[in-house]
Protein backbone atom coordinates (compact mmCIF):
# COMPACT_ATOMS: atom_id res chain seq x y z
CA UNK A 1 0.00 0.00 0.00
CA UNK A 2 1.30 3.84 -0.65
CA UNK A 3 1.48 6.10 2.05
CA UNK A 4 -1.86 8.10 1.31
CA UNK A 5 -3.43 4.45 1.24
CA UNK A 6 -2.21 3.88 4.54
CA UNK A 7 -3.82 6.92 5.94
CA UNK A 8 -7.05 6.56 4.52
CA UNK A 9 -6.86 3.15 5.76
CA UNK A 10 -6.05 4.29 9.11
CA UNK A 11 -8.30 7.18 9.66
CA UNK A 12 -11.17 5.03 8.67
CA UNK A 13 -9.78 2.76 11.02
CA UNK A 14 -10.00 5.19 13.62
CA UNK A 15 -13.12 6.72 12.28
CA UNK A 16 -15.42 3.39 13.00
CA UNK A 17 -13.37 3.05 16.37
CA UNK A 18 -15.25 6.68 16.94
CA UNK A 19 -18.09 5.64 15.70
CA UNK A 20 -18.27 2.67 18.28
CA UNK A 21 -17.60 4.80 20.68
CA UNK A 22 -20.60 6.79 20.41
CA UNK A 23 -22.60 4.09 20.40
CA UNK A 24 -21.41 2.92 24.15
CA UNK A 25 -21.66 5.90 25.45
CA UNK A 26 -25.01 6.60 23.94
CA UNK A 27 -25.71 8.91 27.40
CA UNK A 28 -23.60 11.54 25.95
CA UNK A 29 -24.75 11.09 22.25
CA UNK A 30 -28.72 11.29 23.24
CA UNK A 31 -27.98 14.40 25.36
CA UNK A 32 -26.11 16.21 22.63
CA UNK A 33 -28.48 15.09 19.83
CA UNK A 34 -31.12 15.42 21.89
CA UNK A 35 -30.88 19.28 23.67
CA UNK A 36 -31.30 20.85 20.23
CA UNK A 37 -34.67 19.09 19.98
CA UNK A 38 -35.91 20.11 23.46
CA UNK A 39 -34.48 23.75 22.84
CA UNK A 40 -36.53 23.79 19.42
CA UNK A 41 -39.65 23.07 21.45
CA UNK A 42 -38.53 25.38 24.22
CA UNK A 43 -38.09 28.27 21.69
CA UNK A 44 -41.42 27.37 19.41
CA UNK A 45 -44.15 26.85 22.01
CA UNK A 46 -42.68 28.44 25.05
CA UNK A 47 -41.60 31.84 23.49
CA UNK A 48 -41.90 31.51 19.49
CA UNK A 49 -45.48 33.38 20.08
CA UNK A 50 -43.66 36.64 21.58
CA UNK A 51 -40.70 36.15 19.47
CA UNK A 52 -42.58 35.49 16.21
CA UNK A 53 -44.73 38.77 16.69
CA UNK A 54 -41.44 41.00 17.10
CA UNK A 55 -41.09 39.53 13.52
CA UNK A 56 -43.54 41.65 12.07
CA UNK A 57 -48.01 42.72 12.13
CA UNK A 58 -49.63 39.12 11.65
CA UNK A 59 -46.54 36.93 12.25
CA UNK A 60 -46.99 34.23 14.91
CA UNK A 61 -45.08 31.13 16.35
CA UNK A 62 -45.05 29.56 12.98
CA UNK A 63 -42.99 32.54 11.42
CA UNK A 64 -40.20 32.45 14.44
CA UNK A 65 -40.31 28.39 13.68
CA UNK A 66 -38.77 29.03 10.05
CA UNK A 67 -36.48 32.11 11.60
CA UNK A 68 -34.98 29.91 14.55
CA UNK A 69 -34.64 26.32 12.98
CA UNK A 70 -31.21 27.63 11.57
CA UNK A 71 -30.24 28.79 14.83
CA UNK A 72 -31.10 25.15 16.21
CA UNK A 73 -29.10 23.74 13.26
CA UNK A 74 -26.09 25.75 15.06
CA UNK A 75 -27.15 24.61 18.43
CA UNK A 76 -26.62 21.18 17.16
CA UNK A 77 -23.27 22.25 15.75
CA UNK A 78 -21.99 23.78 19.28
CA UNK A 79 -23.45 21.08 21.25
CA UNK A 80 -21.95 18.17 19.57
CA UNK A 81 -18.61 19.69 19.21
CA UNK A 82 -18.79 19.05 22.87
CA UNK A 83 -18.93 15.95 22.66
CA UNK A 84 -15.98 16.33 20.61
CA UNK A 85 -14.01 17.56 22.86
CA UNK A 86 -14.75 15.43 25.48
CA UNK A 87 -13.83 12.09 23.62
CA UNK A 88 -10.80 13.88 21.99
CA UNK A 89 -9.36 14.46 25.97
CA UNK A 90 -10.59 11.14 26.87
CA UNK A 91 -8.30 9.92 24.37
CA UNK A 92 -5.40 12.23 25.74
CA UNK A 93 -5.87 11.62 28.90
CA UNK A 94 -5.99 7.78 28.77
CA UNK A 95 -2.81 5.35 27.89
CA UNK A 96 -4.26 4.23 24.63
CA UNK A 97 -2.59 7.23 22.64
CA UNK A 98 0.92 6.22 23.82
CA UNK A 99 0.23 2.96 22.29
CA UNK A 100 -0.78 4.49 19.15
CA UNK A 101 1.80 6.77 18.98
CA UNK A 102 4.43 4.14 19.52
CA UNK A 103 2.82 2.45 16.11
CA UNK A 104 4.06 2.83 12.62
CA UNK A 105 0.30 4.58 11.67
CA UNK A 106 -1.00 7.80 9.75
CA UNK A 107 0.16 10.20 12.54
CA UNK A 108 -2.92 12.65 12.36
CA UNK A 109 -5.29 9.74 11.98
CA UNK A 110 -6.46 9.46 15.51
CA UNK A 111 -7.08 13.29 14.99
CA UNK A 112 -8.69 12.36 11.70
CA UNK A 113 -11.34 9.50 13.47
CA UNK A 114 -12.38 12.30 15.62
CA UNK A 115 -13.38 14.85 13.25
CA UNK A 116 -15.46 13.01 10.72
CA UNK A 117 -17.38 10.78 13.65
CA UNK A 118 -18.41 14.31 14.95
CA UNK A 119 -19.08 15.25 11.61
CA UNK A 120 -21.70 12.37 10.71
CA UNK A 121 -22.90 12.89 14.22
CA UNK A 122 -23.75 16.52 13.46
CA UNK A 123 -25.17 15.14 10.06
CA UNK A 124 -27.61 12.91 11.72
CA UNK A 125 -28.41 15.16 14.45
CA UNK A 126 -29.60 18.31 11.46
CA UNK A 127 -31.61 15.52 10.02
CA UNK A 128 -33.18 14.66 12.94
CA UNK A 129 -33.76 18.54 13.91
CA UNK A 130 -35.14 19.13 10.29
CA UNK A 131 -37.33 16.27 10.35
CA UNK A 132 -38.85 17.47 13.83
CA UNK A 133 -39.17 21.00 12.68
CA UNK A 134 -40.93 19.78 9.29
CA UNK A 135 -43.74 17.68 11.81
CA UNK A 136 -43.75 20.99 13.89
CA UNK A 137 -45.20 22.96 10.27
CA UNK A 138 -41.83 24.51 9.44
CA UNK A 139 -42.18 25.63 5.99
CA UNK A 140 -39.08 26.37 3.31
CA UNK A 141 -39.24 27.27 -0.10
CA UNK A 142 -35.85 26.48 -0.97
CA UNK A 143 -35.12 24.45 -4.01
CA UNK A 144 -32.61 21.05 -3.94
CA UNK A 145 -29.90 23.56 -4.90
CA UNK A 146 -30.65 25.80 -1.92
CA UNK A 147 -30.78 22.74 0.96
CA UNK A 148 -27.38 21.96 -1.12
CA UNK A 149 -25.93 24.84 -0.18
CA UNK A 150 -26.39 25.52 3.62
CA UNK A 151 -26.03 22.04 3.82
CA UNK A 152 -22.62 23.15 2.29
CA UNK A 153 -22.19 25.93 4.56
CA UNK A 154 -23.04 23.80 7.83
CA UNK A 155 -20.65 21.56 6.80
CA UNK A 156 -17.73 24.13 6.47
CA UNK A 157 -18.68 25.55 9.41
CA UNK A 158 -19.07 22.21 11.37
CA UNK A 159 -15.11 21.05 10.58
CA UNK A 160 -14.38 24.71 11.36
CA UNK A 161 -16.01 23.71 14.80
CA UNK A 162 -15.41 20.33 15.08
CA UNK A 163 -11.32 21.00 15.10
CA UNK A 164 -11.33 24.33 17.25
CA UNK A 165 -13.36 21.36 20.18
CA UNK A 166 -10.34 18.86 18.82
CA UNK A 167 -7.80 21.80 19.30
CA UNK A 168 -9.96 22.64 23.18
CA UNK A 169 -9.76 19.09 23.91
CA UNK A 170 -6.05 18.51 22.85
CA UNK A 171 -5.24 21.53 25.55
CA UNK A 172 -7.60 20.61 28.29
CA UNK A 173 -5.47 18.97 31.52
CA UNK A 174 -8.40 17.02 31.95
CA UNK A 175 -12.02 15.60 30.51
CA UNK A 176 -13.63 18.34 32.65
CA UNK A 177 -11.99 20.80 31.22
CA UNK A 178 -12.87 19.90 27.92
CA UNK A 179 -16.29 19.33 28.73
CA UNK A 180 -16.48 22.64 29.83
CA UNK A 181 -14.73 25.05 27.33
CA UNK A 182 -16.95 24.31 24.04
CA UNK A 183 -19.82 25.82 25.79
CA UNK A 184 -18.43 29.72 25.06
CA UNK A 185 -20.02 28.59 21.55
CA UNK A 186 -23.19 27.93 22.74
CA UNK A 187 -23.20 31.59 24.99
CA UNK A 188 -21.47 33.09 21.40
CA UNK A 189 -24.25 31.44 19.39
CA UNK A 190 -26.67 33.23 21.33
CA UNK A 191 -24.92 36.45 20.72
CA UNK A 192 -25.77 36.12 17.25
CA UNK A 193 -28.99 36.65 15.03
CA UNK A 194 -29.62 32.48 15.68
CA UNK A 195 -32.28 33.45 17.63
CA UNK A 196 -33.30 37.03 17.19
CA UNK A 197 -32.58 39.70 14.55
CA UNK A 198 -29.33 41.66 15.51
CA UNK A 199 -31.00 44.91 15.23
CA UNK A 200 -32.91 44.45 18.29
CA UNK A 201 -30.11 44.21 20.27
CA UNK A 202 -28.93 47.85 22.03
CA UNK A 203 -25.83 49.20 19.77
CA UNK A 204 -22.47 47.79 20.99
CA UNK A 205 -23.99 43.94 22.19
CA UNK A 206 -25.36 44.90 18.02
CA UNK A 207 -22.03 45.57 16.79
CA UNK A 208 -20.22 42.47 18.46
CA UNK A 209 -22.99 40.35 17.02
CA UNK A 210 -22.79 41.44 13.62
CA UNK A 211 -19.29 40.32 13.55
CA UNK A 212 -18.53 37.13 14.84
CA UNK A 213 -18.99 34.19 13.19
CA UNK A 214 -22.35 32.22 14.18
CA UNK A 215 -24.28 35.33 12.54
CA UNK A 216 -23.60 34.81 8.77
CA UNK A 217 -23.39 31.15 9.11
CA UNK A 218 -27.03 31.55 10.29
CA UNK A 219 -28.25 34.49 8.24
CA UNK A 220 -26.36 32.89 4.87
CA UNK A 221 -28.28 29.35 5.87
CA UNK A 222 -31.63 31.13 6.85
CA UNK A 223 -32.45 33.45 3.83
CA UNK A 224 -31.10 29.92 1.15
CA UNK A 225 -34.07 28.04 3.36
CA UNK A 226 -36.48 31.03 2.83
CA UNK A 227 -35.37 31.27 -0.88
CA UNK A 228 -34.23 34.76 0.17
CA UNK A 229 -31.02 36.58 -1.13
CA UNK A 230 -27.71 35.75 1.02
CA UNK A 231 -25.53 38.38 -0.56
CA UNK A 232 -22.29 38.95 1.60
CA UNK A 233 -23.46 37.30 4.84
CA UNK A 234 -22.44 33.67 2.51
CA UNK A 235 -18.75 35.02 1.63
CA UNK A 236 -18.73 36.09 5.28
CA UNK A 237 -19.46 32.55 6.46
CA UNK A 238 -17.42 30.76 3.81
CA UNK A 239 -14.40 33.28 5.07
CA UNK A 240 -14.47 32.73 8.75
CA UNK A 241 -15.18 29.24 8.15
CA UNK A 242 -11.97 28.60 6.04
CA UNK A 243 -10.10 30.86 8.47
CA UNK A 244 -11.10 29.33 11.43
CA UNK A 245 -10.46 25.70 9.80
CA UNK A 246 -6.81 26.65 8.95
CA UNK A 247 -6.25 28.27 12.08
CA UNK A 248 -7.80 25.75 14.50
CA UNK A 249 -6.72 22.80 12.66
CA UNK A 250 -2.57 24.20 12.57
CA UNK A 251 -3.31 24.81 16.36
CA UNK A 252 -4.81 21.24 17.46
CA UNK A 253 -1.59 19.51 15.47
CA UNK A 254 1.40 21.38 16.89
CA UNK A 255 -0.79 20.79 20.59
CA UNK A 256 -0.80 17.09 19.16
CA UNK A 257 2.76 16.79 18.31
CA UNK A 258 3.44 18.72 21.43
CA UNK A 259 2.28 16.44 23.36
CA UNK A 260 3.61 13.81 25.45
CA UNK A 261 7.54 15.76 25.40
CA UNK A 262 6.54 16.85 28.76
CA UNK A 263 8.03 15.29 32.30
CA UNK A 264 5.48 11.75 33.07
CA UNK A 265 4.25 12.05 36.04
CA UNK B 1 13.77 -8.85 10.03
CA UNK B 2 16.54 -6.61 8.98
CA UNK B 3 18.82 -9.25 7.32
CA UNK B 4 21.32 -7.90 9.69
CA UNK B 5 21.98 -11.31 11.22
CA UNK B 6 23.45 -10.71 15.08
CA UNK B 7 22.61 -7.03 15.18
CA UNK B 8 22.11 -5.96 18.70
CA UNK B 9 17.88 -5.66 19.86
CA UNK B 10 18.89 -2.43 21.82
CA UNK B 11 21.52 -0.06 21.76
CA UNK B 12 21.60 3.59 23.24
CA UNK B 13 24.65 5.42 23.82
CA UNK B 14 25.30 8.48 26.02
CA UNK B 15 21.46 9.50 26.22
CA UNK B 16 20.80 12.07 28.36
CA UNK B 17 17.53 14.51 28.53
CA UNK B 18 16.30 16.71 30.63
CA UNK B 19 12.63 18.41 31.67
CA UNK B 20 13.98 22.13 32.34
CA UNK B 21 16.47 22.24 34.58
CA UNK B 22 16.07 18.80 36.13
CA UNK B 23 18.32 16.09 34.45
CA UNK B 24 16.62 13.48 34.38
CA UNK B 25 18.80 10.98 32.53
CA UNK B 26 22.73 11.64 32.24
CA UNK B 27 24.62 9.83 29.74
CA UNK B 28 22.61 6.56 29.80
CA UNK B 29 24.25 3.58 28.07
CA UNK B 30 22.48 0.29 27.18
CA UNK B 31 22.90 -2.92 25.07
CA UNK B 32 20.45 -5.70 24.86
CA UNK B 33 21.57 -8.45 22.47
CA UNK B 34 18.83 -10.07 20.31
CA UNK B 35 16.42 -12.36 22.07
CA UNK B 36 17.77 -11.46 25.51
CA UNK B 37 16.12 -9.72 28.23
CA UNK B 38 17.55 -6.56 29.65
CA UNK B 39 15.78 -5.51 32.99
CA UNK B 40 16.36 -1.73 34.04
CA UNK B 41 16.17 -1.70 37.68
CA UNK B 42 15.65 1.25 39.96
CA UNK B 43 13.07 3.30 42.39
CA UNK B 44 10.55 5.47 41.64
CA UNK B 45 12.17 9.08 40.01
CA UNK B 46 15.15 7.30 39.18
CA UNK B 47 14.38 7.99 34.76
CA UNK B 48 12.98 4.16 34.01
CA UNK B 49 9.74 5.44 31.59
CA UNK B 50 11.51 8.18 30.42
CA UNK B 51 13.98 6.05 28.67
CA UNK B 52 11.62 3.79 27.88
CA UNK B 53 9.55 6.42 26.44
CA UNK B 54 12.48 8.12 24.48
CA UNK B 55 13.40 4.22 23.29
CA UNK B 56 10.15 4.02 22.20
CA UNK B 57 10.13 7.04 20.30
CA UNK B 58 7.44 8.97 22.30
CA UNK B 59 9.53 11.56 23.39
CA UNK B 60 13.03 13.06 21.88
CA UNK B 61 16.17 12.75 23.83
CA UNK B 62 18.68 15.92 23.94
CA UNK B 63 21.86 14.20 23.15
CA UNK B 64 23.05 10.61 22.47
CA UNK B 65 22.31 7.80 19.70
CA UNK B 66 20.03 4.77 19.83
CA UNK B 67 19.00 1.87 17.47
CA UNK B 68 16.20 -0.64 17.58
CA UNK B 69 17.30 -3.91 15.72
CA UNK B 70 19.64 -1.46 13.25
CA UNK B 71 16.75 1.46 12.82
CA UNK B 72 18.10 4.72 14.11
CA UNK B 73 15.28 6.10 16.72
CA UNK B 74 15.95 9.71 15.85
CA UNK B 75 16.25 9.25 11.77
CA UNK B 76 13.82 6.31 11.36
CA UNK B 77 11.18 6.36 13.83
CA UNK B 78 8.42 4.63 11.93
CA UNK B 79 11.17 1.78 11.11
CA UNK B 80 11.79 1.42 15.23
CA UNK B 81 7.99 1.53 15.44
CA UNK B 82 7.11 -1.05 13.07
CA UNK B 83 9.16 -2.90 14.92
CA UNK B 84 8.39 -2.64 18.67
CA UNK B 85 6.00 -3.11 20.89
CA UNK B 86 5.77 -0.97 24.07
CA UNK B 87 3.06 -1.91 27.24
CA UNK B 88 3.74 1.11 29.75
CA UNK B 89 2.56 1.30 33.21
CA UNK B 90 -0.86 2.65 32.94
CA UNK B 91 -3.21 0.89 30.77
CA UNK B 92 -3.11 1.13 27.16
CA UNK B 93 -6.66 -0.45 26.25
CA UNK B 94 -10.00 1.18 25.10
CA UNK B 95 -12.52 0.90 27.42
CA UNK B 96 -15.16 1.41 25.61
CA UNK B 97 -14.22 -1.79 23.12
CA UNK B 98 -14.50 -5.34 24.17
CA UNK B 99 -11.34 -7.27 24.16
CA UNK B 100 -11.69 -9.12 21.09
CA UNK B 101 -12.75 -5.20 19.13
CA UNK B 102 -9.49 -3.64 20.40
CA UNK B 103 -7.15 -6.54 19.34
CA UNK B 104 -8.53 -6.00 16.03
CA UNK B 105 -7.98 -2.38 16.26
CA UNK B 106 -4.52 -2.98 16.79
CA UNK B 107 -4.61 -5.25 13.95
CA UNK B 108 -6.10 -2.86 11.58
CA UNK B 109 -3.45 -0.50 12.19
CA UNK B 110 -0.50 -3.07 12.35
CA UNK B 111 -2.28 -3.45 8.50
CA UNK B 112 -2.64 -6.94 8.75
CA UNK B 113 -5.43 -7.65 6.89
CA UNK B 114 -8.76 -9.23 7.32
CA UNK B 115 -8.44 -12.57 7.54
CA UNK B 116 -4.43 -12.29 8.85
CA UNK B 117 -6.08 -9.96 11.66
CA UNK B 118 -8.68 -12.25 12.51
CA UNK B 119 -6.81 -15.16 13.16
CA UNK B 120 -3.95 -13.47 15.03
CA UNK B 121 -6.51 -11.92 16.97
CA UNK B 122 -8.43 -15.50 17.84
CA UNK B 123 -4.89 -16.60 18.45
CA UNK B 124 -4.20 -14.43 21.56
CA UNK B 125 -6.89 -14.01 22.80
CA UNK B 126 -6.69 -18.05 23.36
CA UNK B 127 -2.83 -17.33 24.70
CA UNK B 128 -3.71 -15.11 27.18
CA UNK B 129 -7.03 -17.03 27.88
CA UNK B 130 -9.04 -14.21 27.24
CA UNK B 131 -11.58 -16.02 24.72
CA UNK B 132 -14.04 -16.32 27.21
CA UNK B 133 -14.47 -12.58 27.57
CA UNK B 134 -13.68 -11.54 24.59
CA UNK B 135 -16.73 -9.97 23.56
CA UNK B 136 -17.26 -8.51 27.04
CA UNK B 137 -16.70 -4.67 27.13
CA UNK B 138 -13.51 -3.95 29.25
CA UNK B 139 -15.67 -2.13 31.84
CA UNK B 140 -16.13 -6.04 33.28
CA UNK B 141 -12.56 -7.22 32.92
CA UNK B 142 -10.59 -7.43 36.23
CA UNK B 143 -7.04 -5.65 36.84
CA UNK B 144 -5.18 -9.22 35.19
CA UNK B 145 -7.22 -9.24 32.11
CA UNK B 146 -6.78 -5.78 31.54
CA UNK B 147 -2.61 -6.25 31.90
CA UNK B 148 -2.98 -9.37 29.78
CA UNK B 149 -5.14 -7.88 26.77
CA UNK B 150 -2.62 -4.62 26.93
CA UNK B 151 0.48 -7.41 26.31
CA UNK B 152 -1.79 -9.05 23.97
CA UNK B 153 -2.62 -5.68 22.04
CA UNK B 154 1.34 -5.36 22.04
CA UNK B 155 1.91 -8.76 20.25
CA UNK B 156 -0.73 -8.51 17.80
CA UNK B 157 2.20 -6.85 15.07
CA UNK B 158 4.50 -9.82 16.24
CA UNK B 159 7.51 -7.01 17.10
CA UNK B 160 11.00 -8.00 17.29
CA UNK B 161 11.42 -5.73 20.25
CA UNK B 162 9.18 -5.10 23.48
CA UNK B 163 9.19 -2.63 26.34
CA UNK B 164 7.44 -3.38 29.70
CA UNK B 165 7.42 -0.67 31.57
CA UNK B 166 6.93 -2.49 35.46
CA UNK B 167 4.85 -5.39 34.01
CA UNK B 168 4.22 -6.49 36.93
CA UNK B 169 3.73 -3.66 39.46
CA UNK B 170 -0.22 -3.80 41.36
CA UNK B 171 -0.72 -7.52 40.04
CA UNK B 172 -1.41 -10.26 42.90
CA UNK B 173 1.64 -13.10 42.76
CA UNK B 174 -0.47 -15.69 40.77
CA UNK B 175 -1.14 -12.95 37.96
CA UNK B 176 2.69 -11.81 38.55
CA UNK B 177 3.96 -15.43 37.91
CA UNK B 178 1.75 -15.87 34.54
CA UNK B 179 3.51 -12.44 33.62
CA UNK B 180 6.98 -13.61 33.84
CA UNK B 181 6.33 -16.99 32.34
CA UNK B 182 4.64 -15.07 28.79
CA UNK B 183 8.08 -12.82 29.54
CA UNK B 184 10.51 -15.67 29.23
CA UNK B 185 8.44 -17.56 26.22
CA UNK B 186 8.55 -14.63 24.51
CA UNK B 187 12.53 -14.19 24.29
CA UNK B 188 12.44 -17.86 23.99
CA UNK B 189 11.16 -16.88 20.83
CA UNK B 190 13.67 -14.39 19.44
CA UNK B 191 12.56 -11.44 20.43
CA UNK B 192 14.46 -8.58 22.69
CA UNK B 193 12.93 -7.46 25.49
CA UNK B 194 13.58 -4.15 27.95
CA UNK B 195 11.78 -4.40 31.23
CA UNK B 196 11.77 -2.00 33.69
CA UNK B 197 11.34 -2.63 37.81
CA UNK B 198 11.40 -2.21 40.84
CA UNK B 199 11.77 -5.27 42.07
CA UNK B 200 15.74 -7.11 42.36
CA UNK B 201 13.54 -10.55 42.74
CA UNK B 202 11.82 -9.89 39.23
CA UNK B 203 14.52 -8.53 37.93
CA UNK B 204 16.98 -11.72 39.10
CA UNK B 205 14.17 -14.22 38.00
CA UNK B 206 14.00 -13.05 34.31
CA UNK B 207 17.03 -11.24 33.04
CA UNK B 208 19.80 -11.80 31.36
CA UNK B 209 21.23 -8.47 31.83
CA UNK B 210 20.61 -5.83 34.47
CA UNK B 211 21.18 -2.41 34.67
CA UNK B 212 20.69 -0.36 37.72
CA UNK B 213 19.72 3.35 37.09
CA UNK B 214 20.05 5.71 39.85
CA UNK B 215 19.08 9.08 39.60
CA UNK B 216 19.49 9.52 35.72
CA UNK B 217 22.77 7.37 36.44
CA UNK B 218 23.59 3.48 35.58
CA UNK B 219 25.21 3.12 38.84
CA UNK B 220 25.94 -0.71 37.87
CA UNK B 221 25.31 -3.07 34.91
CA UNK B 222 25.81 -6.30 34.30
CA UNK B 223 24.09 -10.36 34.61
CA UNK B 224 22.34 -10.73 37.91
CA UNK B 225 24.93 -13.19 38.88
CA UNK B 226 27.58 -10.38 39.03
CA UNK B 227 25.51 -7.81 40.33
CA UNK B 228 24.48 -10.40 43.17
CA UNK B 229 28.28 -10.95 43.53
CA UNK B 230 28.64 -7.24 44.62
CA UNK B 231 26.12 -7.05 47.49
CA UNK B 232 26.56 -8.67 51.09
CA UNK B 233 24.38 -11.99 51.13
CA UNK B 234 21.22 -12.14 53.19
CA UNK B 235 20.67 -12.66 56.78
CA UNK B 236 19.32 -13.65 59.63
CA UNK B 237 18.32 -11.40 62.27
CA UNK B 238 17.70 -13.44 66.15
CA UNK B 239 16.30 -11.50 68.90
CA UNK B 240 16.57 -12.49 72.31
CA UNK B 241 15.22 -12.15 75.79
CA UNK B 242 18.53 -10.50 77.27
CA UNK B 243 22.05 -9.51 76.64
CA UNK B 244 23.22 -12.02 78.59
CA UNK B 245 21.70 -14.66 76.09
CA UNK B 246 23.07 -12.30 73.17
CA UNK B 247 26.53 -12.66 73.88
CA UNK B 248 26.49 -16.23 74.79
CA UNK B 249 24.97 -16.42 71.30
CA UNK B 250 27.64 -14.27 69.67
CA UNK B 251 29.82 -16.21 70.96
CA UNK B 252 28.36 -19.61 69.80
CA UNK B 253 28.65 -17.64 66.07
CA UNK B 254 31.54 -15.98 65.61
CA UNK B 255 30.41 -14.61 61.61
CA UNK B 256 27.74 -12.64 63.76
CA UNK B 257 27.56 -9.25 64.59
CA UNK B 258 25.58 -8.29 68.05
CA UNK B 259 23.24 -5.12 68.07
CA UNK B 260 23.65 -4.67 72.38
CA UNK B 261 20.69 -1.96 72.52
CA UNK B 262 18.01 -4.12 70.33
CA UNK B 263 19.16 -7.16 71.76
CA UNK B 264 19.14 -8.51 67.95
CA UNK B 265 22.31 -11.06 66.81
CA UNK B 266 22.97 -10.55 62.75
CA UNK B 267 24.07 -13.73 61.67
CA UNK B 268 25.14 -13.72 57.76
CA UNK B 269 22.85 -16.49 55.85
CA UNK B 270 21.15 -17.40 52.55
CA UNK B 271 18.01 -18.09 54.36
CA UNK B 272 17.48 -21.85 53.29
CA UNK B 273 16.13 -24.12 55.76
CA UNK B 274 19.19 -26.29 56.13
CA UNK B 275 20.90 -23.76 57.25
CA UNK B 276 18.21 -21.87 59.66
CA UNK B 277 17.89 -25.72 60.90
CA UNK B 278 21.66 -26.48 61.73
CA UNK B 279 22.08 -22.85 63.24
CA UNK B 280 18.78 -23.61 65.50
CA UNK B 281 19.96 -27.36 66.41
CA UNK B 282 23.43 -25.10 67.98
CA UNK B 283 21.40 -22.79 69.45
CA UNK B 284 19.27 -25.08 70.95
CA UNK B 285 22.03 -27.44 72.08
CA UNK B 286 23.43 -24.58 74.01
CA UNK B 287 20.27 -24.23 75.67
CA UNK B 288 20.00 -20.37 73.97
CA UNK B 289 16.32 -19.44 73.94
CA UNK B 290 15.64 -17.55 70.57
CA UNK B 291 13.12 -15.31 71.22
CA UNK B 292 11.99 -14.91 67.06
CA UNK B 293 13.91 -14.72 64.19
CA UNK B 294 14.03 -12.73 60.78
CA UNK B 295 15.14 -13.09 57.54
CA UNK B 296 16.62 -11.04 55.29
CA UNK B 297 17.18 -11.54 51.74
CA UNK B 298 18.84 -9.19 49.41
CA UNK B 299 16.45 -6.64 47.77
CA UNK B 300 16.92 -3.26 45.70
CA UNK B 301 17.80 -1.56 48.73
CA UNK B 302 20.96 -3.60 49.19
CA UNK B 303 21.99 -3.30 45.75
CA UNK B 304 21.92 0.06 46.27
CA UNK B 305 23.61 0.21 49.21
CA UNK B 306 26.24 -1.63 47.35
CA UNK B 307 26.74 0.14 44.48
CA UNK B 308 26.18 3.97 45.61
CA UNK B 309 26.92 3.42 48.92
CA UNK B 310 24.01 5.11 49.98
CA UNK B 311 20.10 3.59 50.37
CA UNK B 312 17.19 3.87 48.10
CA UNK B 313 15.78 7.36 48.58
CA UNK B 314 12.31 7.13 47.30
CA UNK B 315 11.31 3.79 48.35
CA UNK B 316 8.84 2.08 46.41
CA UNK B 317 6.23 -0.07 47.86
CA UNK B 318 7.53 -3.13 48.82
CA UNK B 319 6.91 -5.64 47.10
CA UNK B 320 3.69 -7.30 48.20
CA UNK B 321 4.78 -10.91 47.51
CA UNK B 322 7.02 -12.43 49.10
CA UNK B 323 10.84 -12.16 47.96
CA UNK B 324 11.78 -15.12 46.31
CA UNK B 325 14.73 -17.57 47.95
CA UNK B 326 18.02 -16.42 46.46
CA UNK B 327 19.09 -18.53 44.32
Amino acid sequence: MTTLAYTLSDSRVMLRRNLKHQLRYPSLTVMLVGMPIVLLLLFVYVFGGQLGAGLGAHLGRHAYLDYVVPGLLLITLASAVQGTSIMVAMDMTGGIIDRFRTMAIARASVLTGHVLGSLIQILVGFGVLIGVAFGLGFHSSAGILQWLAALGILVLFALALIWLAVALGLAAKSVETASNSPMILILLLFFSSGFVATATMPAGLRQFAEYQPFTPVADTVRGLLSGAAVGDHAIAAIAWSVGLIVVAYLWAISLYNRRGATEPK
Amino acid sequence: MTGRPNTPGIVARDVCKSFGSHLVLDQVSLTADEGSILALLGPNGAGKTTMVRILSTLIGADSGSMQIAGHDVVSDPDGVRALIGVTGQFSAVDNLLTGAENLRLIADLRHLGRHAGQQRVAELLKQFDLADAADKLLSTYSGGMRRRLDLAMTLVGEPRVIFLDEPTTGLDPRSRLTMWEIVRQLAAAGVTILLTTQYLDEADQLADRIAVLDQGRIVAQGSPAELKSRIPGGHVRLHFAGPDLLGSAAGLLPAAAPDQDQLVLQVPDDGTVDSLRKMLDELHAARIDVERLSIHTPDLDDVFFAVTGSHVTDHPDRDPTPQGAPR
